[in-house]
């Protein structure tokens, strides 16, 4: 069924009868092609573009709760490509194109909103850095806008630019960032794929790997083993404890990310704004309430709740740009597991065993990284060799010394 | 979440600064022949269990003392604190001495 506006004003004019369920809820069959673990963002666009773009179509994805109930429903829900290194701001600006075209690809309303992204700076030398930057991604094809305090007091009267601490100098715009619907991408990916003929299978957790003479053969799970030419593993947050079953060590710790939403409010926050002195990002949702995060807690974790000095500092962080939001009240805050790698970046890989590929260490920039993350795994899979955009982000970087260090803080992941 | 500092009791764990995995005690012999090999899996590779964790805490804003730390991962719940020194030293890594 293709959705469209004449399709919602017929439905509204005979009584909203004629909807039918967005996708399957199919049985495991016995073998596929490719079994990709993991039904989040990243492992339903992969799906998809296996299906759509490759013309991979014994698919079946294997989630052991529900479809998009991890990382892709429980983020801050930004888009951007405003990376700086080589080996990083090309994928994240496919990435970009991707989210550009995406509800008309998947036929799906994802909410893609480019409302523009700003990165303030406090001091001269970051903004110096900051130019570093917009010309490193002036190269990879995106786009990049140097504002000043001036043309900043214009555009968001209600920043604190007096600040004493950290006075604001102006700000790296992206003009063609902003956020997306976050549900909706998981949703619109998962019918996508199933529309292709991919076996979606819920409440169906992965328990073992079945590995014989260095091939994975397939996975034995919570419904029965699946055999499968290729396994795909996808399920950043829990890859240490997953690929752990396949006996890797990873270069991954696990750790709790925590964001916020408040009451809704009318429209005050233009786009998304991020805090250069400390760790702080908001924008505020089409419903009215202002959705922020910050720093992850800092030690591994894999419950999906932190502690209350992050949420102090996270609000800490909110004061010192915008004074104005002190008054309003925090409505929810959640956590949800971050893959933090040695270097603050991801993976997509083959494995040293034949048919186990692995994604993930997306830190906590993995929702951006979706459509190409999905794009780039696809490739991989199909055609075994990595995309052009993703040679980099290899597993064995760190053995060859090819890291890609965007904050240049070492192998120590609570700092990325 | 409550750390019980051996020496000083019941500490706040926002005193502390985290490290990671402890087994970043055991710095391997830099003369070995596959030293390479060897510190690039001290250095890079991780466990990282769902379950019990032992971790190094930095006590910073209190005595400066390395704790070692055993918490769950999953429920966040503290089951043992020691004085990271003591750790080292039952591993027969105390300065000084050969390992």
């Amino acid at each position: 069924m293709t959705y469209s506006a004449f399709r919602i004003l017929k439905e509204g004019l005979t009584g909203n009868k004629g909807w039918t369920p967005a996708w399957r809820d199919p049985d495991p069959q016995e073998d596929y092609d490719v079994v990709v673990v993991g039904g989040g963002g990243h492992g339903l666009s992969t799906a998809y573009y296996l299906s759509n773009k490759f013309g991979v179509r014994n698919v079946a994805v294997v989630e052991k709760g529900w479809l998009g109930g991890g990382n892709i429903g429980r983020n801050t829900t930004i888009i951007r490509s405003n990376y700086m290194l080589p080996g990083n701001e090309p994928f994240y600006e496919l990435s970009m194109k991707l989210w550009e075209g995406l509800e008309q690809d998947t036929n799906y309303n994802s909410m893609v909103s480019q409302r523009s992204i700003l990165n303030l700076f406090h001091t001269d030398g970051q903004r110096d850095a900051f130019v570093r930057r917009a010309n490193s991604m002036f190269l990879a094809g995106a786009d990049a806008e140097l504002a000043d305090a001036v043309q900043l007091r214009k555009e968001l009267p209600f920043l604190d630019f007096d600040n004493a601490r950290f006075p604001i100098k102006g700000g790296l715009f992206q003009r063609r960032g902003g956020t997306a619907r976050h549900d909706a991408v998981a949703w619109g990916y998962a019918r996508g794929a199933d529309m292709q003929g991919v076996d979606l299978i819920q409440n169906c957790e992965v328990t073992g790997f079945e590995i014989e003479n260095g091939v994975c053969k397939g996975v034995q799970t919570t419904r029965g083993a699946i055999k499968a030419k290729k396994v795909a593993v996808c399920v950043a947050g829990s890859s240490g404890h997953v690929m752990a079953m396949a006996g890797m060590r990873l270069t991954i710790d696990s750790h709790v990310l925590q964001a916020f939403v408040s009451e809704g409010l009318k429209p005050v926050i233009p786009g998304v704004i991020t805090f250069g002195a400390g760790h702080f990002y908001i924008s505020q949702s089409d419903k009215g309430g202002l959705v922020f995060g910050g720093d992850i807690d800092g030690y591994n974790s894999y419950a999906q709740r932190g502690n209350l000095p992050v949420v102090e500092d996270v609000c800490e962080g909110g004061m010192a740009i915008m004074p104005m939001i002190g008054r309003a009240r925090l409505l929810r805050s959640w956590g949800g597991i971050m893959d933090m790698s040695m270097d603050g970046s991801p993976f997509i890989d083959k494995t040293h065993i034949d048919g186990l590929y692995f994604n993930g260490g997306w830190c906590y920039g993995g929702f951006k990284a979706t459509p190409a993350s999905g794009y780039c795994y696809a490739h991989l899979l199909a055609t075994d060799e990595p995309h052009e955009v993703a040679t980099e982000l290899r597993l064995d970087r760190f053995k060859r010394g090819h890291m890609i260090d965007e904050k240049g803080s070492g192998n120590q992941p609570n700092l990325h | 979440m409550i750390i019980e500092h051996p020496l000083l009791g019941p500490r706040d764990a926002a005193e502390f600064v985290y490290l990671g995995d402890a087994s970043l005690l055991d710095r391997p012999d830099w003369q070995a022949e596959d030293a390479a090999e060897r510190f690039y899996e001290y250095g890079y590779l991780r466990d990282n269990p769902a379950g019990q964790h032992q971790e190094l805490w930095y006590h910073e804003q209190g005595d400066r003392s390395w704790l070692v730390v055993t918490r769950n991962t999953v429920s966040h719940e503290i089951t043992k604190v020691e004085l990271a020194r003591d750790v080292a030293r039952e591993r027969g890594r105390a300065r000084g001495r050969d390992a």
